[in-house]
């Protein structure tokens, strides 16, 4: 059974659920994704997203999002023109995306420190979302559960470590997945927990030698 | 104790422990999200505050939507109230004018209470605080209110549905009529039975509504739909109120709302491929809007 404030509410900025506040929590995700501000933006809109983000304002909250707004603030109106002055410059094109949600966005970015990013999530309804995708590796983080995600090289003992840390801090796992591209090469792991990730575990996480990125992902609160 | 599963079972449990469908609500959501039963109430004085400034912002605004389909038509109603003229009486005028005005609000990217679901949120804030400007009813009432119309969004979103894109508009627009006519009986000191009896009365009303917005927007007929169903919120509570019943029990309206949203087309479902989206006048609004797209 659902909670009654999935029913009563969001507060959110309108029109859509869907096309508007999970747009502005795809940005926002993307965001902490990245690990700091975007100063760059190149976002890519496929499906129903693609065909209706105009009269749905979904442009304006995924850029909301990325430059930290929540779905119920009424700055997301004014976003686009809003980004120059927080030294954001983005651009929107149309995608088709073979077998992804209709409410699909990719979004490449690059941060103030020239890293890059590619995040690409949907919006599936009520507000709700999914990253399916974080530099090309498959996953599912939907920011209802407080989230670890490392990428590190695919040696055995990198997970313990982790999991070890965790589990030190009192922290409950409650879901958690593991890809790589190849056998020994680059992996990615999502960690999703019942308690938040204290700060102080992730310097102890960042220093295990194979370890190449580190993020906590706090749970986005409330269901939109 | 188990959750509530149907109007049958959270009726029961009022009946027999003597209080309100808000007060056995708030205890299990409490119980469920581990947070004291003033918390929850807090979070829903908090969406409270949030409608009657949505709906402030609408009377006040009589801009247009980004799309200029809707906008402007809460002012140019409540020019009409303010004149004394209306034919529909007090009441169900304000709620008109509210429902409008946060409707509105919604469209032009302003801030409102999805309740259930943006598309639908102008009907609770239009009918409740209109029946709350009447009646004078307490803060805490409204809030009993509130949540007793939360419950039965909850317990029609887990037998139906509360997604139009899943059951067409009678589960969206639909569920929040009846919802508003659960809080309008709730403050107005309703027992729990007239309660259900409200929401089978509003809900039969829209059994079949069809969800099928031009260009895919929530603006036509989204908008206006929110004020006749404010309206008929209030008649069903008021019937309910005085004792009229349903012949058929709440939670057979329910079950029957979600087996006729199993068998609508999908054409009406959310996807304007039916319905007042592929009329002539609402192709060419489509075709207007997704040019401008490209553009």
């Amino acid at each position: 059974m659902r909670g009654l404030f999935d029913i009563a509410g969001p507060i959110m900025v309108g029109p859509s659920s869907s096309h508007t506040a999970g747009a502005v929590r795809l940005g926002a995700m993307a965001r902490i994704i990245l690990g700091e501000p975007p100063v760059a933006a190149h976002i890519k809109l496929h499906g129903s997203f693609a065909q209706t983000y105009r009269g749905h304002g979904t442009d304006k909250a995924l850029v909301g999002g990325l430059l930290g707004f929540a779905p119920d603030d009424e700055r997301i109106r004014e976003a686009l023109s809003l980004a120059a002055g927080q030294g954001l410059k983005f651009t929107f094109s149309t995608v088709d995306l073979p077998d992804v949600h209709p409410n699909t966005a990719v979004l490449v970015l690059t941060g103030a420190s020239g890293q890059t990013r590619q995040v690409v999530g949907a919006s599936v309804g009520g507000g709700n979302i999914v990253i399916t995708r974080i530099d090309g590796y498959p996953v599912r983080v939907t920011g209802q559960y407080h989230t670890l995600i490392t990428i590190h090289d695919d040696k055995p003992g990198v997970i313990a470590v982790v999991t070890r840390k965790l589990a030190d801090e009192g922290v409950n796992i409650a879901f958690m997945q593991v890809s790589r591209r190849e056998r020994g090469e680059e992996a990615l792991m999502v960690i999703e927990a019942d308690e938040a990730i204290p700060a102080e575990a992730i310097p102890t996480i960042r220093a295990v030698a194979a370890m190449k990125a580190v993020l906590a992902v706090p749970a986005l609160g409330g269901s939109v | 104790m188990s959750s509530i599963r149907n109007f049958g079972e959270w009726i029961l449990r009022a009946e027999t422990s003597g209080t309100t469908l808000a007060a056995v609500i708030a205890e299990q959501e409490s119980r469920h999200a581990q947070r004291p039963v003033a918390a929850v109430r807090a979070d829903m004085a908090r969406n409270w505050q949030v409608m009657r400034e949505a709906i402030a912002a609408g009377l006040a605004n009589g801009g247009k939507s980004p799309s200029g389909l809707v906008g402007g038509d809460a002012r140019r109603y409540f020019v009409r109230i303010a004149a004394g003229r209306t034919l529909a009486g007090d009441s169900a005028a304000k709620a008109i004018a509210y429902a409008l005005a946060v409707s509105e609000v919604n469209a032009c990217m302003g801030r409102i209470v999805a309740f259930p679901t943006a598309g639908s949120c102008g009907i609770v804030p239009g009918a409740v605080v209109a029946a709350a400007e009447a009646r004078g009813y307490s803060e805490e009432a409204v809030i009993d209110g509130l949540l007793t119309a939360a419950g039965a969004g909850m317990i029609i979103a887990e037998n139906a549905s509360i997604s139009g894109a899943e059951a067409g508009c009678q589960a969206e627009c639909g569920a929040g009529g009846a919802m508003a006519a659960a809080a309008l009986v709730q403050m107005d000191g309703g027992t729990p039975r007239q309660v259900g009896m409200a929401v089978a009365l509003a809900l039969k009303n829209s059994l079949g509504l069809v969800c099928d917005p031009v260009a895919g927007l929530v603006e036509v007929p989204c908008v206006r739909r929110n004020a006749f169903h404010a309206v008929q919120a209030l008649v069903a509570a008021d019937m309910a109120l005085a004792g009229v019943e349903s012949a058929i029990p709440v939670d057979e309206v329910v079950d029957t709302m979600r087996q006729i949203g199993l068998s609508m087309p999908a054409s009406l479902k959310e996807t304007s491929q039916g319905g007042l989206a592929k009329t002539p006048t609402g192709l060419a609004i489509q075709r207007r809007l997704f040019t401008e797209d490209k553009g």
